[in-house]
């Protein structure tokens, strides 16, 4: 039999590397659950946009000066001289609060379904790591663009470690460098931006997923998939990741670059959300801002610091409010996972803790006044009971039984049927006496009946899916 | 209960932010980066009245041609002072030393001025100085107290004068009277401004233009994309029940 010249290559290269092997068990071979709804999709997102900061960031590094007196020209150099340069430039600064939005929402996902728990505790972990690394990215990644704001926000950072008692002080010379944020912090925290952490990003990516094949995916309903099988050893509510996973995470992709290419393209600054008007200033050192606040997506435990009177204190509940995230798999109590058949208690401490969080990261943009000062201590108490108390009320709370194998996901076509029968009253023996003149049937005006059993159904469905 | 609580206090904390705004109401300026004119004279009277002491660095006379679709020769003519050539940039003459010495600060590089503090601002800011007999240029302004910028459109815009009210005991301006008339009339004045501020939008961001033409395009092909991936992934899923 006559073999052609390319298989024989890619035997030759299949004979030494198990590419096959990885291709079964992480795409073909991997089931995970059917009935994963919209909060899946930013897992893949996540992996996406590191795509693309990795990218535009290699382009971008190209060049960019990582220099004092050089940084900020080079930057509107690129937005200007360098062909193309203002499109890479705003697909890394809008990847940047891109990727949080899809992290924070890949971790609210791993909150309300249970994700955390086990057997998926390390998954959890290396998740928070990535977080971490994330955080630690994007802080110094926003200096090197050396505008007012990225010079004060880095100088207010770097200062919090000086509160920190004996050691505080030379400390946070160590970081910087210098005894202000200089052009020696900004070296050094570009060579932690494009090589140090990315690298640490990108190995932790690969640990996270593996651990996830590991385990396998949980899903909405938080029922363990790999319990039931069939006689292959497949389980029944699995499906294999490819085909199925890869075209559905395809549309998730486009629905993304929709938003994404708008932002990009219409709204780069987004009200200054994702680029400040302070930060098209030059860094100038003897020119402190009125007022310095961190990116949109930091202010959140940047409010919790300033909550607390004593800086080191709030320095230690800052790193607390992340640290407190890292041992969710073991507060929680509950026997249940995932929110649908966990008690009421559990969706109100979610609630609770969602409107905390947001008022934070509405209260770390805002100059602190007394009463704003007030209301941060207020939510950020609410954080951390959400954390700190979860160990009695999960255990207190009465949980719904949980379904042998998973539920039908939720589908529109499925919703839109339930709307119309409530709207127009389920097809019956009935309907014949309204088709007096013949056999067409004319509705125009809303009817008052259907309007009532619509809003019905709503807050039917409102209050089931709340307790 | 607990949800109508938490939304009540976030709606105080809402409401106490509005209340901690500026004083100074700011006169929106009419941005239209697709007004080749108005920026074409906007860039005349920025070569005219603020290059002397402010640099705009980050643009070419080169790029101002290209993208109004000018002659290199006639921007040269039109724009450029005496002795530039089109591959400039738009530096200042006065020397930094000099300025600030004169003036207290050295004038900033304004290239990015309209990302930084807004056109509304600028727009404001270039209409309201007035008469301030205290301060050594004679002239003081209304959103930017103090500055050591003098009214550079003095003669045209002529001599504004303060009007004052008391105000918890303090004497606080409410409104700017023209005193002695200036070499143009208010509208003309007016619309000036208006072309300079649209011109420092346009240094702000020159490629504005080009990326939201070339948005459309990108979010057609988008929409697209998005059916035909929905419809690949709807028939794969057809068996998945």
């Amino acid at each position: 039999m006559k073999v052609s010249r390319f298989t024989l290559y890619t035997n030759w290269l299949l004979d030494r590397f198990p590419l096959k092997k990885m291709w079964h068990d992480h795409m073909v071979h991997y089931y995970a659950p059917k009935n994963f709804n919209f909060w899946y999709f930013f897992g893949s997102l996540a992996l996406m946009v590191l795509v693309n900061q990795i990218i535009t960031g290699i382009l971008l590094t190209m060049n960019y000066k990582p220099d004092a007196e050089l940084a900020f020209d080079s930057v509107e150099y690129i937005m200007r001289d360098v062909n193309w340069g203002w499109l890479v430039r705003y697909m890394h600064s809008t990847g940047a609060s891109a990727f949080f939005i899809v992290i924070y929402l890949h971790m609210f996902r791993g909150l309300i379904y249970g994700s955390y728990k086990e057997p998926r505790e390390l998954v959890w972990i290396f998740g928070m790591l990535l977080f971490l690394a994330l955080m630690a990215e994007a802080f110094m990644g926003y200096l090197l663009p050396w505008g007012q704001m990225s010079y004060w926000g880095a100088q207010v950072i770097i200062s919090l470690f000086s509160a920190i008692p004996v050691i505080g002080d030379d400390l946070s010379l160590w970081v910087r460098g210098d005894y202000v944020v200089s052009d020696a912090t900004l070296n050094r925290f570009f060579a932690f931006h494009v090589i140090a952490v990315p690298l640490v990003l990108v190995m932790l990516v690969f640990l996270h997923i593996l651990a996830l094949h590991e385990v396998g995916s949980n899903n909405p309903d938080g029922v363990e998939i790999k319990k039931i099988k069939d006689k292959d050893g497949i389980p029944l509510d699995g499906i294999p990741f490819h085909p199925y996973y890869t075209v559905k995470d395809i549309v998730g992709v486009a629905v993304f670059i929709i938003f994404f290419a708008t932002v990009i393209f219409y709204m780069p600054e987004l009200g200054g959300f994702f680029l400040e008007s302070n930060n098209f200033i030059p860094a100038d050192p003897l020119k402190t801002p009125e007022h310095i606040e961190p990116l949109w997506y930091f202010t959140p435990f940047y409010a919790i610091l300033r909550a607390v009177p004593d800086k080191f204190a709030g320095v230690i509940a800052m790193f607390g409010s992340i640290i407190v995230l890292f041992l969710l798999p073991w507060l929680d109590r509950s026997p249940v996972k995932s929110i649908r058949y966990r008690g009421p208690l559990f969706k109100k401490a979610v609630f609770l803790f969602v409107v905390s969080f947001f008022a934070l990261g509405y209260l770390g943009m805002k100059p602190p006044t007394a009463t704003l000062t007030w209301f941060a201590r207020l939510f950020s108490l609410i954080y951390f009971s959400f954390f700190l108390l979860m160990p009695i009320y999960s255990r207190w709370e009465k949980a719904k039984p949980v379904p042998r194998r998973v539920t039908q996901p939720p589908s529109l076509q499925r919703f839109m049927t339930e709307v119309k029968t409530a709207y127009y009253g389920a097809p019956s023996s009935k309907d014949k006496n309204y088709t007096l003149y013949g056999s067409t049937e004319f509705r125009t005006y809303p009817s008052k009946q259907g309007l009532i059993n619509l809003c019905v159904l709503l807050a039917k469905k409102l209050k089931a899916s709340l307790d | 209960m607990k949800k109508s609580l938490s939304i009540s206090i976030l709606l105080a904390v809402l409401s106490l932010n509005v209340a901690a705004e500026e004083s100074v109401e700011l006169q929106p300026a009419n941005i239209d980066p697709e007004d080749r004119a108005s920026i074409v004279h906007g860039a005349k009277v920025f070569v005219k009245y603020c290059l002397g002491c402010h640099s705009i660095k980050h643009i070419r006379y080169q790029r101002i041609a290209k993208d109004f679709a000018l002659d290199d020769k006639k921007v040269l003519a039109d724009i450029a002072p005496q002795g530039a050539t089109i591959y400039d940039k738009m530096n200042t003459a006065m020397n930094a030393h000099d300025s600030s010495k004169w003036f207290g600060v050295n004038p900033p590089d304004l290239s990015l001025i309209a990302r930084s503090r807004g056109a509304d601002w600028l727009n404001t800011y270039l209409r309201t100085f007035y008469s301030d007999p205290s301060k050594p240029l004679g002239t003081n302004n209304l959103v930017f107290k103090d500055v050591g910028m003098p009214n550079v459109f003095w003669q045209l815009q002529g001599e504004q004068q303060p009007e004052y009210t008391e105000e918890d005991g303090q004497k606080v301006i409410s409104s700017l009277t023209l005193g002695k008339p200036g070499t143009v009339s208010p509208h003309e004045f007016d619309t000036m401004i208006n072309d300079l501020v649209n011109f420092l939008a346009y240094v702000g961001e020159p490629v504005k233009i080009e990326r939201e033409r070339m948005g459309k395009y990108v979010l057609f092909y988008l929409i697209i994309f998005l059916v035909i991936s929905y419809l690949l992934k709807k028939e794969y899923w057809k068996d998945v029940d």
